[in-house]
């Protein structure tokens, strides 16, 4: 969807103003630490995926996502898909008191503390073997796809139209198109290396590429 | 802002929290003691010094800076740093006349295992926005100012590979020890928005 988080090129936020790597904590305040590890601990509950989780944050009004900071962004997102997904209710959200029983499939599901380690280094690979052969080589001339879909996709907008070459295939990938809607099918995906005056204009600056990553269905050959 | 519809203004994201952790431990879908140890593993073990090891590492020896360049998940993992937004890592070796930088212009993929949770600026619109559009002036904000000639890659990281930046050793780095060389490399060195200052050889 073309809505706030799909940042890339656009103008008007100003300065980046980094805080210095020296003195910056790792969170701002108490409650940022929390919302990250109810984000992460529910997540283990398996009843999302992570492009469920992106486009919970990115389908908010655009005001608002520009507006929160980051974590309320998070914190949003994760009330949103606890309601969507019936673990908790509208009510329940609105009350903060529990007003029925978790059921059991779900329980057996809960991380547990001693069970932490295991499962962050373990993590969960987005590949996802298909029979099919890559389309494209490296260093064939392709053109991202000007699509505009109303869910979720990993394509910016600032590279629809572009033409670019393939630097790199990474084997096949879970597609977040269809992963962010609960269907997990297996792509091919490539590193693809934009000119920035393919990007930006003939007055962007000389030396610079843009890198993205692409699934095929983004693609066209150019 | 009154002529957009959107939902009613959040509260207070403190409360907010509150009262969402406590619903969540009373129907028994969080465990209050994963949570503490979520936030304690990101807080003090995952975090840039992991990093920063595995770069004086690959300064040092020829045959694991070749191995992260070729097979970087293994190599990292090699060096006990793997899993969670690290499962496939993409190493870009900064020279003299190539300088990468990474973002997420979509939302903040980073490589939690060797950089931990990302910096505020690195999830912020300034960055998201500028740094693939005009990444010169995004590094000198930095204080990292590049010839005109040193070609610039920008990294946006729009699907699962995460990228992790191999900055350019001091020039004094075999007069370093390991240790020495780690203590140099900074998480925004990491990330390619500034370069290794030498104390020895100062620009």
């Amino acid at each position: 969807m073309n809505s706030a988080h799909d940042l890339g090129g656009r103008h008007g936020f100003g300065l980046v103003a980094p805080e210095s790597e020296q003195s910056e904590p790792v969170f701002h305040t108490d409650w940022e630490r929390k919302a990250l590890a109810l984000t992460l601990a529910t997540g283990f509950l398996g009843r999302w995926n992570i492009d469920e989780s992106r486009h919970a944050r990115e389908s908010q009004h655009p005001v608002d996502y520009l507006r929160q900071t980051y974590y309320e962004n998070w914190l949003s997102g994760l009330e949103k898909l606890l309601v969507e997904k019936g673990l908790i209710t509208e009510e329940e959200l609105k009350t903060g008191q529990a007003l029925s029983k978790t059921n059991e499939e779900l329980l057996s599901r809960v991380l547990k503390a001693e069970k932490v380690t295991e499962a962050i280094d373990k993590g969960g690979s987005s590949n996802l073997e298909i029979d099919t052969p890559p389309v494209f080589q490296v260093g064939d001339r392709v053109q991202a796809k000007n699509h505009h879909p109303l869910t979720h996709t990993r394509e910016p907008g600032y590279v629809r139209g572009r033409k670019g070459l393939i630097e790199a295939h990474y084997d096949s990938h879970i597609l977040p198109d269809d992963n962010s809607q609960g269907k997990r099918t297996g792509e091919h995906l490539y590193c693809v290396r934009f000119e920035a005056t393919e990007l930006w204009g003939k007055d962007s600056t000389s030396q610079h590429f843009v890198y993205v990553d692409l699934w095929e269905s983004y693609l066209d050959r150019a | 802002m009154t002529s957009h519809q959107h939902s009613t203004v959040p509260s207070d994201p403190e409360l907010r929290v509150k009262s969402l952790e406590s619903l969540l431990v009373e129907k028994g879908l969080v465990d209050p003691k994963a949570l503490d140890e979520l936030v304690d593993l990101y807080e003090t073990k995952i975090g840039p010094r992991n990093g920063a090891k595995v770069v004086a590492k690959a300064w040092k020896d020829p045959e694991f800076k070749k191995y992260l360049l070729q097979k970087p998940t293994e190599a990292i993992s090699s060096q006990g740093y793997r899993g969670r937004q690290g499962e496939n890592m993409k190493v870009v070796e900064n020279t003299s006349n190539i300088h990468n930088v990474v973002v997420c212009t979509l939302c903040s993929c980073y490589p939690w295992p060797v950089l931990g949770l990302p910096p505020v600026w690195y999830k912020s619109a300034p960055y998201r926005s500028r740094v693939v559009s005009d990444p010169r002036s995004v590094l000198e904000e930095f204080g990292t100012f590049l010839e005109e000639d040193v070609e610039i890659r920008v990294w946006d990281s729009t699907s699962e590979i995460r990228y992790f930046v191999l900055p350019e050793a001091p020039k004094s780095f075999h007069k370093k020890t390991l240790q020495q060389l780690e203590s140099m490399v900074t998480r925004n060195s990491m990330i390619g928005v500034e370069k290794i200052t030498d104390p020895d050889n100062p620009l």
